[in-house]
Order: structure tokens, then C-alpha cells, then sequence
């Protein structure tokens, strides 16, 4: 049967309050197994040997005196995994960036590997593997990659989304554009118009837990894999698919995770440790090292943007358009449309066009991380709306309070919205007291806003009582940001029992239906979901087994405050049955009691935030301080506050080190330089304000109790809002993130001259 | 790999003069461990010399002062005396790392690891530094600005090592500072730093040594930018003679972490403001 899900705007007494964490204890005693913490008996030691070099052809790899050193067990190269993805263009750049298939595309491309009884001896063998390399030309650039005359990456990428499909090939995989109106007319009406170009750098997840696996594959085709993922289920089946298994034959196990923010969606070395354990019919443990996880794993684009935007005296924006052109590394990706389509999303704009270019490059192939591509097209947009108010000399906010969508806008990449929070946010900015703190000498305020469209998707939830009333809650998504606590308090408030007597486990690929995986703010709105259907389908069986054991019709019992009661005069000596009660009789009323639900969880809301930061700039040495910091943002139910709070302030966060000082640097050879967190610098504590946040509850229409997805709008605004105050700071124009010291002084002495 | 601890310097000075292939000196290990971690190196043989009772030592008197080799910087903070003495010293072995990082590391370790970035390495250099030095021989004594040759490597001979640094006797109205630039507030890595020791007499300068770090292969002493400050009461025009000293004294690499301009620039910058605490520290009052 079917569970209504549209908002019904019920009373709540478990959820929305802040209850301890159930991982708590194991995270801080050491307890909590992750990626790296499991062994098995006669396990081997996987290594991955990994391309020097930008782009080569990789003219011969010879593996004969590695494969006769005492300890090595199996050396696998392409070779050793064959053609299984039917054509399937997507799988086979997946496989190809797993394991080189005769070219090396980025520095850290994978090209062997080697499993052995220890460490050393792995190391040994990796040093054995004599591979010849023919180097090819190389391009790391986004603008140089589109230049005619730049290497060509594939010489079968002609670019999709134009029209007539072109012949030749080309670094530019995808055109996607998106809008509506005739922004010609739109900037003709215009007084005043802003035109701005921006560059971002390439920026790492930086979870601190490097990617580690377990795998077990036997010669019967039957294996097990523990791994540290966002989405197990997800990996059980590409993996399956690149490996030729049967999908049930594969038990994919979800570890702890030690932070994944969309880099753990998507498999780097899991299919190669399978093989390896194939080849070598022995356990594999495969842990990436630090230097592994910066250059071969999934970072996010590097990008180069280009801006305008024309508004009427009156603050109201005439026209807006945007090209986007974001790198994806080797492979073809689609992350250029997504910032296309994400760009003008906070605006109700009649006249606007988007147009992103989704461009190779010999950099490892781009994966999500939070709220991906939205926060560079932000930073360029948002930065282009505060010089645009500046330039009709109007308050920022007010100027963002005018244009912003509402209830009713058509969104520039074509949804029409219903109840959303851009308004909201803005509001409560204009009135937060962090607006009226003044500013110092050589200080700055920036206001930015962002968008996430957040994710439903696949879910699937089992929950058993047990004899005692204890609730095991068994769910198929990766707990990537505090899920658990949510989902016990949600299973609580429907059952109407304690928080405590909810344990919540995720689940392996064996034990329940295909889950997506834990991505695009989902994991608390989709199994959040199917957590309510699935209490709400054990209540219908502890309804039936309180009429049995009452002896009248199950349409006379309802269920309150965690207990069975009968309803009617006829039965007004019935004493409430609570679950504790029922649970305990279950053995001999037919059984053991269990909810189930399978959904696709359609209707995520989407997400509005604003930010506000102030920031202080030496200017001297170019280094900025973050004073303060205070991010609004529409959570639609916070079901967890610390958590939904935790949430925000880890985006902006994230998006400060982004801002200020994260970024990949390449050598002219094609190199990485800073494969590590010395030289690749995530913010330490010290660094970072205490962030303020306020949670404002805008309920989705498409969920029970309103959730929307919290995990990933936070990082949309900081490079802008980040941008926006440093410049005020300055007084001059910031168009390149990282704003690092280096570059602010920069920008500071070029102003001068 | 053999691992050995003695106790003595002349049986840690022995181990090291008898082995034939490569061999570490332990301390704190902060630099040595990471380098066997990323497999930088493959000791044939590692000398432990945190047994040796000496090399723990730390002694401060305002007659001099003996940082042994095994000391953690930890150490240096908890004393304050020595942080009155030698505030800039202090401030510079403190810098090193984290908190985590302070209760192993040392500066005798952070000298001998010989990275141009060293945050002590200024400081000490500037305080007037000398290292004594150990090998099969017995023992020397040598400034510590001739310990390090260039990126990765010393004037020590493979059988020598160092058991402690000294800091001369301290006299009259004197101190000492050091700032460095880093893009992070802590677990980074110098960009440019520089160090200042300053003797006043009536709040004019009578000695001054001034000392950059990460502007070349090695620590640099900046001789001129030194004599800008002596006979000064650190007005404009000496600190902007000694600013431009700095300067022109940097010669630094374009990398990951500074371009030649930046580092150029904010050398001087870091010389300033450095010079400003020291002087006052020592006493000086603008």
C-alpha cells in the first residue's frame, strides 16, 4: 500500500530535538571501523603503480621480473580487465580510468597493480614493473584545452548539444544551455550593465579517511567487498558490470565513513582490488595514500566564467547570461551544465541564458563534491550582482531582495517553483545583527546567496522489533552526515517510542533493495522517507496483533503515544497495549513484527541559502582573516538542528578554504605540486571563526514532515560571499578563487600602479 | 634496518662512524619518520639519542644557555626564563608544527632536517648560535649559520653529529623576535620569516643582527640590513633603509608556495614588524 507523501503539518515531540549521536562513543573511543579497519585471514597487500606523466602512450609494460619476486601473488594491468561494458561509452571511461588501457590520460593515472604478502614486498614489485611511456603533448589549462591547436585528449569526442553535430574531435565534450526570454531585448532595456570574467581552481573533497577497501573474489565469481563508500549499492553494480558478476553475487559492506562530500560516489581502485583477489584467490586490502587520494581520485572542476547582467534605475535586472566553461578532467563529464543550470537559479529573471562547455583536460577525472559546479558559477553570478548594486548604488540585499525567485517563478533552468526560501534568507539577513556590526580599517562585508537542487532517488528500509521493543532500523543509505540520529528520531516520533530504543544500522547489498547512494542531499529526505512508511507499515501490524489479541476488528484500534488503544464504548475496559507489551506476545501472535517500504523518493525540495561574512585583509601581506561568519538557510525541517547546523557551518567551511587558499597546482610538465595537506592547504581550526547559522523551516509540499536535503547548499555561497567582502575589504575586484595572499597583494599593487 | 639506542654520544658516535651504509640520527623524528613514511629514504641504521642523558638537558641561565638535541621544543615554552631571555627563540621553536608536533620535535632537528623554511633556524642564527658538534674525533663548536649548506644538507661529516645548541650570555637591554608567513595560522609552512636580536642603550640600537629565512637556499644574515638599524630608535627612515636591505638580500625560488615578487615583498614586511617587537621587547619606546 502506498504512504501519502505530501506535508501534513503534524505536531512532533521527538523530532527537532538535539539528541546525542548513537556513533558518538564508537567515533571517540576508536571503536567506529572504517575503510582501512578490516582484515582478513591470509589477506594480501594491493598497490597501484600510477603514470608520472600527463599524457603518454604507454608503448610497453613489462611485469615479468615483478611477478617472480618472492611474495607477489598477482600483477594485473589493462590487459587483465577485458571489454565488458557492451559499448557502454560512461562504464568504459570508468574502466579506462580504474586501469590504463595503453594511454596514460593524467599524472596519478593508474597503469598497474600488485598484490603481496606485505607492504614491502608490494613496493618492491611496484619498482620491478618497467613501464615504456612515449610522452604525448599535454594541456591541464580549461581555456587552453579549448584553443585550437591543444592536444586533443580523445580523438572520439565530438562535441554533444550542437547543432549539426560537428566531425572533427574535440576537448570540449558538451554544450548544454539553458533560459528563457530574449536577452538582447533584455539588455537593450537595461541602464546599466556589468560584464565580469572569473576564474576558480581546481579544489580536493580533502576527507580526511583515504579511500580503502577489502575485497574477496573467488574463482565461483561469488565476492565480498568492504569498502568506505557514499553509496554501496552503487558500487556493488558498476562494479559487477565492469567485472561481468551477477549483482547479487557481489555483498557490497558501507564502513564508517571518514568524510566523502561526493568523492566516495564513485569507484577509483575497488574494481582493481576484486581483480587483484580474482587473480590471486586471496583477500585484498587496497588503502590509497594521501598522495594517491590528491591525484588520482576525483577533485573538482577547475573553472573560467564569464558573466553579464543589465538592470533597469529602479534595481530591477533586465537580462542575464552566463558562459561556463568547466574542466571534468580525462573523461567526459556533465558538470559544466549543472553549474549552467545552477547559475541563475536564486533569480526571477524574464530574459536569461546559460551556456556551459564541459572541456577535457589531463587532469583525473572530476567526481561531485558538494553541491557540485553550483559554487563556482555562484561565485562568478554573485559577484557580478554585487558590482551590478554597487554600480545603481543599492544596498546589496535590497538589491537581491528585488530580483529574487518566489513561489510561482520559472527558474532559469525550467522548473516552475513552488514554497521556496530565497526570500526567506535574504530577509532574515537584512534584519541578523551581524549586518550591523561595524566594520574596521582594511575590513570587508560580503552577502552571497546559493541553490542546490537536491536528490530523492531509490530507497528501500526495513525495521524489526524485537521481543523486548527494541527497534532495529535497517537502511540502505551510507550515514554521511548524522543520518542515523535523524532516522532514530523519526522511527521514535512514528512509533511514539523513546529515541533510545531505536538502533539504526546501514545495511549491506545483501540485506535490502537497491539504495542510490548517499548523494545530492539525500539521505535524510529519502529514507527519512521510507523510514516513516516503513514505522507506519509495522503500526499497521501492531494494530493487527492488538485486535487479535483483543478480539474485535482491527478498524477499532489506533495507535497513540506508543501504544495500542482500543477505540469505541464496547471497549472502553480494554486496557492500551503499549509496543513493549505487544513485542513481548509477538512469538505466539503470528510472529515477529516488521515494517518495510521500498520508494522512489520524487519531490526533494530544492535549497536556498544566503551567507554573510566579514572579513579583515592585511594589506601588506595579502593574508584575509574571517572575522565572522553566518550562514541563513532553508532546511524545510531541521528533523536534527545540531546536525542540520553542523551541516551549514562544514560548507562554509569548506567553501572558506576554498576561497582563500585550497587549489591544485600543476607544473608546466603536467604535474600535481601539492599532492598533500601541506602544500594543499584545507583550513585548520585556527583559521575559522565560530559560524553562526539560523535555521529557517520552509516545509517541502513533497514530504511528510517538510525535510528538504541540508548537506550541500552551504558550500554554494562562500567563494562569493568570501569574494564580495574581500573586495570591499581591498577596494579592488577579486575574479580569481583561491583569493590566496599571493594573489590579493597582487591585486592590491596592480590597483595602485 | 638496524635500530639502536646508546647512551653515550661516543657510543652513538661510534655506531654512526662504523656503519657502511645509510644512517639517521633520531630525535624527535618529526622530519625523519615522514620521510620514511613517503619512502624519501631507507635508513640502513637509525641512532636513537633520546638516552642519552645529556642530550635532555636543557640549561638557561643568563650566562648562557644549552638546548640539547633531545629536548623538545615543549620544553623551550615551559621555561620562563628562557622565554624572557630569549623570546624569539622561543617563539620560532614553537612554531613547528602542531601542539602534537612540539612534544617530539627539536631544533637541533629542525637544523639538521636543513629545510631553507626552518622555522628556529633564523632565530637561532640570530641569537648567535653555536652547535656543538660530535664525531669519533670528539667535539666542535661551530656558529649555526655554517651547519647548513643548501636544501638537505650540512656541513656535518656522515660519523658526526650534534649534541646540543648554545645561546651566548645575555647582557644589557636586549631582545630578540621572529615572525614567519604562512597562508594557514598554524600546521604550515614558512613562506618567509625573519628574525631580529637587538641590543638598545638608551633606546638607540647598539647591536642588531638580522636574519631571513625562506628567501634562499639557506638562512640568510643580512649584514646591511643590520647596520640600517644600529645608532637608530627604529625610526621610518632606518626601518625603511633596512627594508630595502631585506630585499635586496632575498634570493628566492618561484614554487608552489611564494613567487620570487611575493616572497621578496613580505620579507621585508616580516622584517619590519619583527624588528618593531624586538625593539620592544628589549625595552626601546617609539
Amino acid at each position: 500500500m502506498p504512504y501519502e507523501t505530501d506535508y501534513t503539518n503534524q505536531g512532533f515531540t521527538k523530532v527537532g530535538t538535539r539528541v546525542n549521536r548513537p556513533d558518538g562513543v564508537d567515533k571517540v573511543t576508536g571503536r567506529a571501523k572504517y575503510g582501512a579497519d578490516a582484515n582478513a585471514a591470509g589477506q594480501l597487500v594491493g598497490r597501484v603503480l600510477r603514470s608520472p606523466h600527463a599524457h603518454a602512450l604507454i608503448t610497453k609494460i613489462d611485469t615479468s621480473k615483478a611477478e617472480k619476486l618472492p611474495g607477489v601473488k598477482a600483477v594485473l594491468t589493462g590487459k587483465d580487465f577485458p571489454d565488458l561494458t557492451g559499448g557502454n561509452r560512461g562504464l568504459m571511461d570508468i574502466l579506462e580510468n580504474c586501469m590504463a588501457r595503453g594511454r596514460a590520460l593524467y599524472d596519478g593515472h593508474a597503469v598497474a597493480a600488485v598484490a603481496a604478502i606485505d607492504a614491502d614486498t608490494a613496493n618492491k614489485a611496484l619498482k620491478l614493473i618497467k613501464v615504456t611511456y612515449k610522452q604525448l603533448p599535454h594541456v591541464t589549462d580549461v581555456d587552453e584545452a579549448i584553443k585550437p591547436g591543444a592536444p586533443i585528449i580523445h580523438d572520439w569526442v565530438r562535441t554533444a548539444g550542437v547543432t549539426p553535430a560537428p566531425t572533427t574531435a574535440s576537448n570540449v565534450a558538451q554544450r548544454s544551455e539553458f533560459g528563457h526570454g530574449d536577452v538582447d531585448a533584455g539588455f537593450a532595456q537595461a541602464d546599466v550593465i556589468i560584464e565580469k570574467s572569473f576564474k576558480t581552481e581546481q579544489t580536493h573533497q580533502g576527507y580526511i579517511e583515504p579511500h580503502a577497501c577489502l575485497a574477496t573474489l573467488g574463482p565461483d565469481g561469488s565476492g565480498e567487498l568492504w569498502v568506505t563508500t557514499q553509496g554501496h549499492f552503487t558500487f556493488r553494480n558498476v562494479c559487477a558490470s565492469l567485472l561481468g558478476l551477477e549483482v547479487a553475487k557481489l555483498k557490497v559492506t558501507s564502513s564508517e565513513i571518514g568524510g566523502g562530500f561526493g568523492g566516495k560516489t564513485h569507484v577509483w581502485t575497488e574494481p582493481v582490488a576484486l581483480q587483484l583477489s580474482r587473480k590471486a584467490n586471496r583477500p585484498v586490502k587496497l588503502v590509497m595514500s594521501r598522495d594517491e587520494v590528491f591525484r588520482a581520485t576525483g577533485p573538482t572542476s577547475s573553472t573560467s566564467v564569464d558573466v553579464k547582467i543589465g538592470a533597469k534605475r529602479n534595481g530591477k535586472i533586465t537580462a542575464a547570461t552566463a558562459e561556463l566553461r568547466y574542466q571534468s578532467g580525462a573523461f567526459p563529464g556533465m558538470w559544466a551544465m549543472f553549474g549552467a543550470m545552477t547559475s541563475f537559479a536564486c533569480y526571477d529573471l524574464k530574459n536569461v541564458k546559460s551556456v556551459g562547455f564541459d572541456v577535457l583536460v589531463n587532469r583525473p577525472k572530476v567526481a561531485a563534491y558538494r553541491a557540485p559546479s553550483a559554487p563556482m558559477a555562484a561565485f562568478a553570478v554573485e559577484s557580478v550582482v554585487d558590482m551590478l548594486a554597487a554600480e545603481l548604488g543599492m544596498d546589496a540585499v535590497d538589491f537581491r531582495i528585488k530580483n529574487a525567485a518566489k513561489k510561482g517563478t520559472k527558474a532559469s533552468y525550467g522548473p516552475v517553483y513552488g514554497p521556496i526560501g530565497i526570500g526567506p534568507t535574504l530577509d532574515a539577513v537584512k534584519n541578523h545583527p551581524h549586518m550591523k556590526r561595524k566594520l574596521g580599517k582594511n575590513q570587508g562585508r560580503g552577502v552571497a546567496c546559493g541553490f542546490w537542487f537536491n536528490f530523492g532517488g531509490q530507497t528501500c528500509t526495513d525495521l524489526n522489533i524485537g521481543v523486548d521493543g527494541s527497534v532495529n532500523l535497517t537502511v540502505g543509505t551510507v550515514d554521511v552526515g548524522g543520518s542515523r540520529a535523524s532516522l532514530a528520531l523519526i522511527a521514535a516520533e512514528e512509533l511514539g517510542i523513546d529515541y533510545e530504543q531505536v538502533r539504526v544500522t546501514i545495511g549491506d547489498t545483501n540485506s535490502l533493495g537497491h539504495n542510490d547512494t548517499t548523494e545530492g542531499s539525500r539521505g535524510t529526505f529519502s529514507s527519512g522517507m521510507a523510514t516513516i512508511f516503513a514505522a507506519r507499515n509495522a503500526v499497521d501490524v501492531l494494530k493487527q496483533r492488538a485486535a487479535a489479541t483483543w478480539d474485535i476488528p482491527v478498524e477499532q484500534v489506533i495507535w497513540e503515544a506508543g501504544e495500542a488503544r482500543a477505540k469505541g464504548r464496547q471497549n472502553n475496559n480494554l486496557p492500551p497495549l503499549s509496543l513493549k507489551e505487544i513485542a513481548a506476545k509477538s512469538p505466539r501472535t503470528g510472529g515477529p513484527i516488521a515494517g518495510h517500504n521500498e520508494v522512489v523518493a520524487d519531490g526533494a525540495g530544492v535549497s536556498f541559502a544566503s551567507h554573510m561574512c566579514d572579513v579583515e585583509v592585511d594589506p601588506e601581506t595579502g593574508a584575509t582573516k574571517i572575522l565572522r561568519y553566518t550562514v541563513v538557510q532553508d532546511a524545510g525541517k531541521a528533523i536534527h538542528p545540531d546536525y542540520v547546523e553542523g551541516q551549514f557551518q562544514g560548507g562554509a567551511a569548506q567553501g572558506i578554504g576554498w576561497a582563500l587558499n585550497e587549489e591544485y597546482i600543476y607544473g608546466d610538465d603536467g604535474r600535481l605540486q601539492n599532492a598533500g595537506f601541506l602544500d594543499y592547504r584545507i583550513p585548520v581550526c585556527s583559521d575559522l571563526p565560530f559560524i553562526d547559522t539560523q535555521i529557517l523551516e520552509i516545509p517541502n509540499p513533497n514530504h511528510p514532515y517538510g525535510v528538504r536535503g541540508v548537506g550541500e547548499t552551504s558550500i554554494v555561497p562562500p567563494l562569493a560571499a568570501i569574494g564580495n567582502a574581500v573586495s570591499n575589504a581591498v577596494g579592488v575586484r577579486m575574479t580569481h578563487v583561491p583569493m590566496s595572499p599571493p594573489r590579493i597583494l597582487n591585486a592590491i599593487e596592480t590597483a595602485k600602479e | 634496518m638496524r635500530f639502536e639506542s646508546p647512551t653515550t654520544t661516543k657510543a652513538a658516535a661510534t655506531l654512526l662512524a662504523s656503519e657502511s651504509g645509510i644512517a639517521h640520527v633520531l630525535a624527535g623524528g618529526t622530519d625523519l619518520l615522514v620521510r620514511m613514511k613517503m619512502g624519501a629514504i631507507e635508513p640502513d641504521l637509525i641512532v636513537d639519542i633520546k638516552r642519552i642523558e645529556s642530550l635532555r638537558t636543557l640549561k638557561v641561565a643568563a650566562a648562557g644557555v644549552q638546548i640539547g638535541a633531545a629536548v623538545p621544543a615543549v620544553r623551550l615554552s615551559e621555561s620562563e626564563k628562557l622565554r624572557n631571555l630569549w623570546p624569539g627563540v622561543v617563539e620560532a621553536a614553537n612554531l613547528i608544527g602542531s601542539d602534537q608536533i612540539q612534544g617530539r620535535c627539536t631544533v637541533v632537528g629542525n637544523l639538521c632536517n636543513a629545510s631553507p623554511a626552518a622555522d628556529s633556524v633564523p632565530a637561532l642564527i640570530a641569537a648567535g648560535a653555536k652547535a656543538l658538534v660530535v664525531g669519533p674525533k670528539g667535539k666542535r663548536r661551530v656558529a649555526v649559520e655554517k651547519v647548513v649548506l643548501g636544501p638537505g644538507r650540512t656541513s656535518l661529516a656522515r660519523d658526526e653529529f650534534i649534541e646540543a645548541v648554545v645561546l651566548p650570555a645575555r647582557t644589557g637591554k636586549s631582545a630578540d623576535a621572529y615572525l614567519r608567513f604562512t597562508p594557514r595560522t598554524e600546521m604550515d609552512i614558512a613562506v618567509v620569516s625573519a628574525a631580529i636580536n637587538l641590543t638598545l642603550s638608551r633606546g638607540i640600537v647598539q647591536s642588531a643582527k638580522v636574519v631571513l629565512g625562506a628567501v634562499a637556499p639557506t638562512a640568510v644574515v643580512v649584514p646591511a640590513a643590520a647596520k640600517a638599524l644600529i645608532g637608530s630608535k627604529l625610526d621610518d627612515a632606518a626601518l625603511d633603509k633596512m627594508v630595502a636591505a631585506c630585499r635586496a638580500a632575498c634570493n628566492p625560488i618561484d614554487d608552489k608556495r611564494g613567487t620570487i615578487e611575493y616572497r621578496t615583498k613580505v620579507a621585508g614586511v616580516m622584517a619590519r614588524r619583527a624588528a618593531l617587537i624586538a625593539y620592544e621587547r628589549a625595552g626601546g619606546s617609539k
